[in-house]
């Protein structure tokens, strides 16, 4: 029997991420006429075009302004209910901030399985999932089942391919019963976090400085470069520890996990704890003085010199390509 | 406040992984354990909310006899005692929950806090169901925690992407810290000496009557595979330049 896929997912302003449409995609993949997106606020309506566009076939647009506020345990009874209406088997959520919070919670209210932060899932032989999913930030691989009647996973962004599959996206009209005075946790403001406006996690392109850069006041030459690329910049753990950067540049086993198309390590000598953290990128490009840095055994590409004459060497060079198109 | 602490002993992160031939766990020959880096922010928030508030903070770890020496050296930060649940079972999230959850209900708390995750098997699950077995609020990945004492309450900042949010909650509640949160401190000698003699009690899975249930079940393990050797690339700064985004335009195709 087919999987019955609940795609649990966040909207801005009537924007979803890219991560939501790469879970539509693949749900549709896996269980073709099966996907349900379920999204939350006063705008969640808004996403449906766009949904269906890449692979709802229903959408469940939970618009009651009470949702325009995030609650844990709110949420996560909204989610239990819908999916119980829906009688899905099977959950994704975005392993984003977001959905890292509002999945175990779901997980526990649903009893469910739950493999956090998968790069791929599949069909097993007996039709139910098989995730792959990195663990020790990325030193080992592990391929998990899970055995409890609702399976659920949570997916890493910018891994899997967006298709436009164009399906139907028909509203759905899902009573929900909410009591927002119950609600404990309860989100009351927002604001913006310093340092870089593009989330790692997410970046297609990241430039990245370590102690090589020798003081924070170089890292202007890294956000040339990612000015020019579209990139997103992060850092090693001690420059962050140093107070160079603010801690959310920090890219390695205790910082961000990334995998993006090309990853910039620049001044970055390739501590284990940071190769970990960036093994799931495609391609690795390493700038260093020192022949010897481990980074460069694992980079695809690598420069031994200066970084204070090659990144901006790297800066025009790419500004040329661009102009050229 | 009665703050009990969620600790896990992980391998080191310097530790080469390697997986052990033809099976779903890792070689631990050689392995140095140590107590999960974000839950060292735990243990430091809970000693800072004694510090200001007063009450007891309780460590709780669950694993084989080693785990006992992670437990001895939160006792030597300053944790009051510890609870070692000793298991040689291989256990996913859920029934660590299950665990840590029946030790809660049994000691009473006001606040359990632990990291955000563990950087050994990186589920970022526990907290948030244990959370859901005691039904208690949640908050996770935290940054800042503020402690309203007279009014029950937390205010705390967490960490989205690229942006802040904060979170209004009542306690009795799960707390998970993140990198950001304090800066953890080191055992002073006295403080060594003292943790000799503070009470670590022993509980087994039989006596909390809990029997292990996998949900998520790993069936295979694998070490990723190898980068191809690297292009080197070495001269003049500016052909060096134009090679690499040559290369990343025509070869690599990411450009």
């Amino acid at each position: 029997m087919a999987n019955k896929i609940l795609v649990v997912l966040e909207q801005h302003e009537g924007k979803v991420r890219r991560i939501a449409l790469e879970m539509l995609s693949l749900a549709q993949k896996l269980s073709a006429g099966n996907v349900i997106a379920l999204t939350f606020g006063s705008q969640a309506e808004e996403t449906r075009e766009m949904l269906a566009r890449y692979g709802a076939d229903q959408v469940v647009a939970l618009h009651n302004a009470v949702f325009d506020q995030y609650s844990s345990d709110g949420f996560a009874d909204a989610v239990k209910q819908v999916q119980s209406a829906v009688g899905a088997d099977v959950l994704f959520l975005p392993a984003t901030a977001w959905g890292k919070d509002l999945a175990p919670r779901t997980a526990g209210l649903l009893g469910a399985g739950l493999a956090t932060d998968c790069t791929a899932v599949e069909i097993g032989q007996d039709g139910r999932l098989v995730a792959t999913r990195p663990i020790y930030a990325g030193k080992a691989i592990a391929t998990v089942v899970i055995d409890s009647p609702v399976q659920m996973f949570s997916l890493r962004p910018n891994i899997q391919p967006v298709e436009e599959t164009g399906r139907a996206g028909q509203l759905e009209d899902i009573v929900v019963t909410v009591h927002p005075e119950a609600w404990r946790a309860k989100v009351t403001a927002v604001r913006a976090q310093g340092g870089g406006t593009m989330e790692l996690t997410e970046a297609e392109i990241i430039v990245s400085g370590g102690r090589g850069m020798k003081g924070p006041e170089n890292f202007k030459l890294l956000d040339a470069l990612a000015t020019e690329l579209g990139a997103a910049v992060g850092s090693s753990r001690p420059v962050a520890d140093e107070g160079w950067v603010p801690h959310s540049y920090h890219i390695g086993q205790t910082g961000k996990v990334v995998s993006p198309n090309v990853y910039f390590a620049i001044g970055i000598s390739g501590a284990i704890q940071h190769l970990a953290g960036i093994s799931g990128s495609k391609y690795i490009v390493a700038i260093n003085s020192d022949p010897e840095a481990p980074i460069f055994k694992a980079a695809n590409y690598g420069i031994v010199g200066n970084l204070f004459e090659v990144v901006p060497a790297v800066t025009d060079a790419v500004r040329k390509l661009k102009t050229e198109r | 406040m009665k703050i009990l602490v969620m600790v896990k002993q992980v391998p080191d992160t310097a530790t080469k992984v390697r997986v052990q031939p033809g099976s779903t766990s890792i070689a631990t020959e050689g392995i140095k354990w140590v107590i999960n880096p974000y839950d060292e922010f735990a243990i430091e928030e809970s000693l800072r909310i004694k510090e200001r508030h007063g009450g007891e903070v309780v460590v709780v770890s669950v694993g084989p006899q080693r785990v006992e020496e992670a437990i001895r050296q939160t006792l030597a930060m300053g944790a009051d005692r510890g609870i070692h649940v000793k298991t040689d079972d291989v256990l996913d999230s859920q029934t660590t929950a299950e665990i840590l959850a029946a030790v809660a209900r049994s000691e009473g708390f006001d606040l359990i806090v632990t990291g955000k995750q563990a950087v050994d098997d990186d589920a970022a699950q526990v907290g948030s169901l244990a959370a859901v077995l005691l039904d208690v609020p949640q908050v996770t990945v935290v940054l800042k925690l503020d402690v309203n004492a007279e009014e029950q309450r937390l205010v705390a900042e967490r960490e989205l992407e690229g942006t802040i949010e904060i979170v209004e909650l009542p306690y009795p509640a799960v707390v998970t810290a993140q990198r950001g949160l304090n800066e953890p401190r080191y055992p002073t000698l006295p403080n060594i000496m003292k943790a000799k003699k503070k009470e670590v009690r022993v509980e087994t899975l039989e006596g909390l009557g809990i029997k292990p249930q996998l949900k998520v079940r790993i069936v295979a393990l694998s070490e990723p595979p190898e980068r191809p050797a690297a292009k080197i690339l070495t001269g003049d700064p500016v052909e060096m330049a134009q090679q690499l985004v040559d290369l990343l335009h025509n070869e690599a195709k990411v450009l």
